[in-house]
């Protein structure tokens, strides 16, 4: 089959090209019985193209090189033939029913989500997946993780370059897997090419995909739906286990959200926050009002110098807008994404960071506190 | 020739105005015509300066030449201005010079309506384009628009897209309703229906393509504005609206729009092709009825747009259904093409090597359609650059191809002069090259697995995009050839007769070249 397109693409001139192994040219297999099927229809259906295009410019060139006048040829008249038409009205109708009986046992088979084993909620923000083990008390979100210095050039580009995340979504081996795929913002597209699921994120809506994955492996796909800015840079990692690799890492993520609370309990000095808060900053915030804190004009606002990050009594009304994000626009509310160390890390250092010197902190506690009551302890406004 | 003898009867008393209030005021059909041509060539030009910047932008993986919201404006700009402000307004160019000539008529039947919905056009665009100096950037959601990525997460400047799409949609239903005035009464006496050219018949049902689907549109955008300034939630799911109307109401537009941009192009090659194969067009008859059903199908189709966006699966089978279907009647239009070549006598001048360029790649196109048509496929496909590659084969091997063969095809009867043959066909070559290059490896790259609309992108896409990008910039610049070669043709052609094309038919060629700034004053005899 590979070879087909190898040739047909030799003909646009690009042969020399093809030696090199790392050319995709076709769609991937995948790893499903799903997406074997949807292999399998894409093949059919380029083959009856080539058929159909190889009977159909055949004679065209024929034509091109044996009926032109320089060969001095005298042109017929001929201009209609009710039967020829009829023929080439029927014959292509035929041939498309016999496309369309494999293609709708394919489809009604996608859209049987029923009796699965493992439910996952996946919902699309801007630009981020966040993934939600339904029953498992499990949640996290997805971030890409290729650094900044690598998509502006200035370091060599890793080899998944734009495809790979901080933590990827991990599922077991030989299990039907549902997904329910929503968004909070915007329009996404959840697609891992390997499995052929593709389905929108749409806010308000919760769509359904299935699959049965039986290699294990590392699979990746990318946001399909212009979403924004940083449509580019979400992308998605889906990490395949054996049952009992599943079932252990399933307790590590239990056992970490225990970790995480206690990180929250403990004291936490200006220092650790401030370095805690530029690594959360760069991942999570430098995107869109970048690593400078000078933000992009008239789409981003800066975070330095201006009134909310560097006047004291603001301290609230930013500890608010991280925590519940601004309704309209794309600063989303971060209080569910991001753990209270995490939160008060990153305020802590947006307040002291490029010469806003507010001496402020806040503390993991004090995003606890505000988190449950919507307001700052009275202590929550120290000094370093 | 009673034809030529009453246009210079005409021509003493009534010429061309002089100066510039010539072109404001003017409700000459072929005045209009040639500035709605100029005007689309700028676009296109403009709106291929974009590309040029995406591609750019896409040589290399990693971000080098512009940030990705601009990015974002960028593609967005080029396809709001290739499909509004280059491929339609060149079909009315075409639409304006071409019809009254061609069904025995003296003008457009209204005239001073013809002159408003072009002069309409420059402005809504200056409005479109001067979002992208205002604050906060033009529109950069995509010349889709979806909701709510362009209602509540859009940019400031949407209010003046909408205005500019609103502006736009009023040109085009003007326009649309004088074609459609023109052909159904101005037609010469014994100019039956089914007698007319089949450029006139696409444009005929083009026409109500556009009637029927603009006011859509302008729905579509005005329901954005009231989510926008007055608090209404048609698409913002959370005061209870659906972001998926938004898909439906602007693909009950779209899908018919696609078919506005390809049905006048099958009438300019129908024109054509049986001209320089010296034999009548095979099929006249079944090549209407064909138009006919493919702009009905156009209409129960649009959801294959959205195949992945959780429609009922019963819907997505009425949709994939419906969708095939539509290769019947294209396949009908293709093999009657291609007969009429079979057993002709046939010469390969510009604008018949457009024209079997557009047939062959165009019909490429249709396979791309066809594949996407297979929803499970589809889920595959979509929204990667195999849609990519789909439409452009579709929309500049297929209409802007076609819009260049009818341009050389009738500059003789424009202009009076002929083109430049040598130079002409360097343009064809190199467009024929560049388009390749840049589209074809784009199947490629969309089935490999990369996405559409992102400025940047994974290693192993690398190669196939820098030969995208180094045949875009050869497309890209080619197109000063054509610019080039069309005003040497003005300037300094060589005179062309009132015929030029030995195979051509139709009353176009029964008036003097130039044609008179008013033709068919009295009506032509029809046989």
């Amino acid at each position: 089959m590979k070879h087909s397109v190898r040739i047909l693409a030799g003909l646009m001139g690009l042969g020399s090209a093809m030696s090199q192994a790392d050319w995709g040219l076709n769609m991937t297999r995948g790893v499903t019985s799903v997406s074997e099927d949807v292999y399998g229809l894409h093949m059919a259906i380029f083959w009856v193209c080539v058929i159909i295009g190889v009977i159909v410019f055949g004679v065209m060139f024929w034509s091109i090189i044996m009926h032109r006048k320089s060969r001095g040829v005298k042109p017929a008249t001929f201009h209609e033939s009710t039967l020829v038409e009829i023929l080439w009205t029927t014959i292509p109708f035929l041939i498309l029913v016999g496309m369309a009986i494999p293609a709708t046992k394919t489809l009604i088979h996608m859209y049987d989500a029923d009796d699965s084993d493992i439910d996952i909620k996946v919902t699309g923000h801007q630009w981020k997946w966040e993934y939600e083990y339904l029953g498992e008390g499990v949640s996290f979100f997805s971030n890409l993780s290729t650094p900044l210095e690598q998509i502006y050039n200035v370091r060599r580009k890793n080899p998944n370059y734009l495809l790979e995340v901080d933590e990827p979504l991990v599922v077991p081996t030989g299990k039907k897997i549902r997904f329910l795929i929503t968004a909070g913002d915007v329009i996404h597209s959840w697609w891992v090419p390997a499995l052929a699921v593709k389905k929108d994120a749409i806010p308000g809506f919760i769509n359904e995909a299935w699959t049965i994955i039986d290699k294990p492996g590392i699979y990746r796909g990318q946001c399909a739906e212009l979403c924004g800015r940083n449509h580019a840079f979400m992308p998605i990692v889906l990490d395949v286990r054996s049952e009992e690799d599943y079932a252990s890492w399933l307790g590590e993520k239990r056992e970490e959200a225990k970790a995480i609370r206690a990180l929250t309990a403990r004291d936490w000095s200006y220092d650790e926050l401030y370095d805690r808060g530029k690594g959360v900053y760069n991942k999570v915030c430098a995107q869109c009002h970048q690593a400078n804190g000078m933000g992009i004009p008239g789409a981003f606002p800066a975070l330095k110098g201006t009134p909310m990050t560097t006047k004291k009594d603001q301290l609230t009304a930013h500890v608010d807008i991280v925590v519940n994000g601004k309704k309209g626009t794309a600063m989303q509310a971060f209080g569910p994404q991001l753990n209270e160390a995490d939160l008060a890390a990153v305020i802590t250092y947006e307040r002291n960071a490029w010469g806003n010197n507010t001496g402020q902190m806040v503390k993991p506690v004090d995003i606890l506190q505000y988190k449950k009551t919507g307001q700052l302890p009275q202590t929550g406004d120290q000094a370093k | 020739m009673s034809a030529m003898t009453d246009t210079g009867h005409a021509d003493a008393h009534h010429g061309p105005a002089k100066g510039l209030m010539r072109w404001v005021l003017t409700t000459n059909h072929k005045d209009i015509g040639s500035m709605y041509l100029w005007f689309s060539f700028f676009m296109f030009l403009a709106g291929g300066f974009m590309a040029m910047v995406i591609r750019a932008e896409l040589f290399e993986p990693g971000m080098q030449i512009v940030e990705p919201e601009f990015y974002n404006q960028m593609l967005t700009m080029h396809g709001l201005i290739m499909v509004f402000g280059a491929v339609m307004p060149a079909f009315t160019g075409l639409a304006n010079w071409m019809i009254p000539m061609m069904v025995g008529a003296p003008d457009m039947a209204l005239p001073r309506m013809n002159n408003w919905s072009f002069w309409i056009l420059p402005f809504a665009f200056a409005l479109m384009m001067s979002t992208l100096f205002m604050e906060g950037g033009g529109p950069n959601f995509g010349w889709t628009a979806y909701a709510p990525l362009s209602t509540d997460y859009g940019p400031k400047s949407t209010t003046f897209f909408i205005f500019a799409i609103h502006m736009m949609g009023i040109s085009s239903i003007m326009g649309a309703i004088n074609i459609i005035a023109t052909i159904l009464n101005l037609r010469a006496p014994g100019m039956t229906l089914m007698k007319m050219p089949l450029f006139v018949w696409t444009w005929l049902i083009t026409a109500y393509l556009l009637i029927a689907v603009m006011p859509v549109l302008a729905g579509a955008v005005t329901m954005m504005l009231m989510d926008i300034h007055f608090g209404t939630s048609f698409f913002n799911a959370g005061g209870g609206g659906d972001p998926v109307l938004y898909q439906h109401v602007f693909w009950f537009f779209g899908h018919p729009e696609v078919y506005i941009m390809i049905l006048p192009a099958f009438g300019i090659v129908s024109a054509i092709i049986p001209a320089f194969a010296r034999k009548p067009l095979f099929g006249y008859t079944s090549m209407v009825y064909a138009t006919a059903s493919i702009a009905f199908l156009s209409f129960i189709v649009w959801a294959h747009h959205m195949f992945t966006v959780g429609i009922p699966v019963t819907g997505e089978l009425f949709f994939m259904y419906a969708t095939m279907l539509i290769a019947v009647p294209t396949g009908v239009k293709v093999f009657n093409w291609i007969t009429t070549m079979f057993r002709g006598a046939m010469t390969f001048e510009t604008p018949m090597l457009f024209s079997l360029a557009f047939v062959v790649l165009f019909t490429l196109g249709g396979f791309s359609g066809l594949m996407l048509a297979i929803a499970p496929a589809d889920f595959q496909y979509h929204d990667t650059y195999f849609v990519v590659a789909h439409f452009h084969y579709v929309l500049v091997s297929g209409a802007v191809f076609a819009i260049i063969a009818g341009v050389y095809y009738w500059l003789p009867k424009w202009t009076g002069h002929m083109y430049d043959e040598t130079l002409a066909k360097t343009h064809f070559w190199l467009s024929f090259i560049g388009m390749n290059l840049t589209f074809f490896p784009m199947h490629f790259l969309g089935l490999a697995g990369m996405p559409r609309r992102i400025p940047d992108y994974a290693l192993q896409f690398t190669d196939f995009n820098m030969i995208a990008s180094a045949g875009g910039f050869l497309f890209g610049t080619t197109q000063l050839l054509f610019l080039f070669v069309v005003i040497k043709c003005v300037i300094c052609g060589k005179k062309a007769a009132a015929k030029p094309w030995e195979g051509a038919d139709g009353l176009e060629w029964s008036v003097p070249s130039p044609a008179p700034y008013h033709t068919f004053s009295t009506p032509p005899d029809v046989k």
